[in-house]
């Protein structure tokens, strides 16, 4: 009985840390108390949650984190995270706390309106209830529920009917954890309207060798003919749940890229709801893995309607111990006849301490659909290796020509310049390529 | 240039050359002809230095140097070219990159300056005239959905742009037509010159109508057992390789 009542438990912990920091808005006070309750009673998944097999996130919010504490406050220049050279708007989270003097809107008002999202509520409570928290479910997904419980803050992003915002929105979250854990809770709402199209980019990075996990949600809605491009950069030492849920109108079209390239624990979920018909939309996916960093991308495509199109490409390179998860879920409702469904994951393992686990998933009740899924998983190809050094390219610059082959594959399909040449540049840094 | 003695190795528990014995002078061409499975493509790629072969015994010797100590890509510096049978595809990897970076990398080797994209495109304009090879095709990934006589130019191109001592080509006219036969068959005599060697692996005399060799040797059961003029390729299409297997037999 003793030995029970000393036993750590952490979804006791993280219930009185969300009580400590609660959601104080009344305006979405009913939200708030519905998710704490729904976080009492899901409690945080373990390791025999189906979802979670393969991410052990327990362990590590029991392992490395004290839920009593409070956070340090950052004290960071966040210049050397920037990306350079991208004419942008840009909004600056440092510690979970927006930070006004290092953000900078450029756009003109009429294009978009993009606040702080503790800001937003305050300013047009009704706009955003109308749409916080009825895209990302709550009620069955733990971390879900603790985000609406007590974010801190978060992007609002509002583009009006038939708006092109040309300048991309770029946010950055940046953790210093030099003094200790920080834990940050922070939620983002991107409303785009009719004919409208936006580009957002987030990232993340961190300094110092304390713990911090990062708990972000984003709920998306686009609307008929509207365009979304979303990229997400996962390039610090924190652990992160990450959940973004999308939901497509009409003849919408959105574009994901998520990479990985550093990380303790990550878990991105990817939620795309197609509730429309012609609708199209492409989920890309980089995890470039080393050290010890688990990287799980669950994703989730969901066709409620006929006639829309789906694609999905994820690759993965596990080098050293890291691991990889994929596990992509497509339905395809009994309404929805017509659709294309596409999905692949592709990964190498440089090691044998490296594992990827990988799964597709695919409901279909519909009879007239075109759906395809595969997945690989394998070595670096060792004819193609002696191929290249047979032609008197040492080997490790062959090497590293074949893994940046693989990997920059994904980059063809970014329509944004600058942000490709980044991305480039993180890639070839990656595999120390100068040729 | 090269010199082979009493060479035996195996892949795996299999034992596949037998002591091959062959001496290769600078300006000479020489056939390697043989039945399927005789040994023929093992003996190319034991000389590129593929790692899956276990050399057991013998010696190589290229220009003074133990080949068989050197990597593969270090054998390709000094000057050893091998054609591919089958060339691999890589998708991502660029044609043009990837020439550029080895070239490059073997200047370097050689001592000698690298070249910038401008003096690469110039020298790479004129290396595909030589085998009518198509700067779209260079455009593109290496080898990626190129027919078999495309594949088959690109190895003799490449091999123009690496200006190796000792090119070895290994089955270069297998799955190619006349005409493509004709292209790679021209783009290697061009390459011809009394400083550098070939030796031409190939199941058929078909080729040697156009790369007049000078030796033709025979590969049986991993050792050369007959070595003629280019006369014996001739007797080799006529009569088949049965002959030759009775000889040794009686042998």
């Amino acid at each position: 009985m003793s030995v029970i009542a000393a036993e750590r438990n952490i979804t006791h912990d993280v219930a009185a840390w969300i009580t400590r920091n609660m959601q104080p808005s009344p305006a979405v006070r009913s939200l708030t108390e519905q998710a704490t309750a729904s976080f009492n009673r899901l409690g945080l998944p373990g390791n025999k949650t189906e979802e979670f097999r393969h991410t052990p996130i327990y362990r590590t919010l029991e392992k490395n984190f004290d839920f009593s504490l409070a956070n340090q406050s950052g004290d960071i220049n966040p210049a050397e995270f920037l990306i350079a050279g991208v004419d942008a708007n840009i909004l600056v989270f440092i510690n979970g706390v927006f930070s006004q003097k290092h953000s900078l809107v450029i756009s003109p008002a009429s294009q978009i309106t993009i606040t702080s999202l503790a800001e937003a509520l305050a300013a047009n409570p009704e706009l955003v209830t109308a749409h916080l928290g009825k895209y990302a479910d709550h009620q069955t997904d733990a971390f879900a529920a603790w985000n609406a419980a007590s974010w801190k803050d978060g992007v609002f992003i509002h583009v009006p009917d038939q708006a092109v915002v040309e300048k991309p929105v770029l946010i950055y979250h940046v953790s210093d954890k030099t003094k200790g854990q920080v834990i940050t809770v922070n939620r983002n709402l991107l409303i785009v309207g009719k004919g409208s199209a936006v580009t957002v980019l987030e990232k993340f990075d961190s300094k110092g060798t304390s713990n911090c996990f990062c708990n972000v949600v984003t709920e998306c809605t686009v609307s008929d003919n509207g365009e979304l491009n979303f990229y997400s950069i996962q390039d610090d030492t924190a652990s992160h749940y990450n959940l973004k849920q999308i939901n497509q109108q009409d003849n919408s079209r959105v574009n994901t890229f998520t990479f990985t390239l550093n990380g303790d624990l990550v878990r991105n979920n990817l939620h795309l709801t197609l509730d429309g018909e012609g609708i199209e939309s492409h989920m890309y996916g980089l995890y470039l893995l080393k050290g010890s960093t688990i990287a799980d991308n669950h994703t989730a495509v969901d066709h409620k309607k006929p006639n829309s199109f789906s694609n999905e490409l994820y690759k993965g390179i596990m080098d050293e111990s890291s691991k990889g998860v994929f596990n992509g879920k497509i339905y395809v409702r009994p309404q929805a006849q017509k659709t294309n469904a596409f999905q692949a994951n592709k990964n190498i393992l440089l090691t044998n301490a490296s594992a990827v686990n990988t799964k597709p998933q695919l409901e279909i009740w519909a009879d007239d659909v075109k759906c395809s899924h595969g997945c690989t998983t394998g070595q670096l190809d060792e004819e193609a290796l002696f191929y290249l050094q047979s032609r008197g390219i040492q080997k490790e610059t062959a090497r590293a020509m074949m893994l940046y082959a693989f990997a920059a594959e994904l980059l063809q399909n970014i329509k944004q310049p600058a942000i490709a040449d980044y991305l480039d540049k993180l890639i070839r840094g990656r595999f120390n390529k100068e040729f | 240039m090269l010199s082979i003695k009493n060479l035996q190795a195996k892949i795996g528990d299999k034992q596949i050359l037998n002591g091959i014995n062959l001496e290769v002078r600078p300006g000479e061409v020489h056939a390697i002809m043989g039945p399927n499975g005789s040994g023929k493509s093992t003996l190319a790629s034991v000389l590129a230095g593929r790692e899956e072969y276990d050399v057991t015994n013998g010696e190589v010797e290229f220009l003074g140097k133990d080949l068989l100590q050197l990597s593969p890509e270090d054998r390709a510096r000094e000057g050893v070219f091998l054609a591919f049978q089958y060339p691999v595809e890589i998708p991502g990897v660029s044609t043009i990159n990837f020439m550029k970076t080895a070239l490059n990398q073997i200047r370097k080797h050689r001592g000698q300056e690298t070249l910038d994209a401008v003096s690469f495109l110039s020298v790479m304009k004129e290396k595909m005239k030589l085998v009518e090879i198509d700067q779209s095709l260079l455009n593109r990934a290496l080898n990626e959905g190129f027919s078999g006589g495309e594949k088959k130019r690109n190895e003799i191109f490449q091999m123009a742009m690496l200006e190796p001592k000792l090119a070895i080509l290994d089955e270069t006219d297998s799955g190619l037509d006349i005409d493509a036969l004709r292209i790679v068959a021209n783009g290697v005599n061009k390459l011809r010159s009394k400083d550098n060697a070939t030796i031409v692996v190939t199941h058929y005399q078909r080729l040697l109508d156009y790369i007049v060799p000078d030796f033709v040797h025979v590969l049986y059961k991993g050792k050369i057992v007959k070595s003629g003029g280019k006369e014996l390729a001739l007797e080799l299409e006529a009569k088949g390789y049965d002959w030759i297997k009775d000889e040794v037999a009686v042998a």
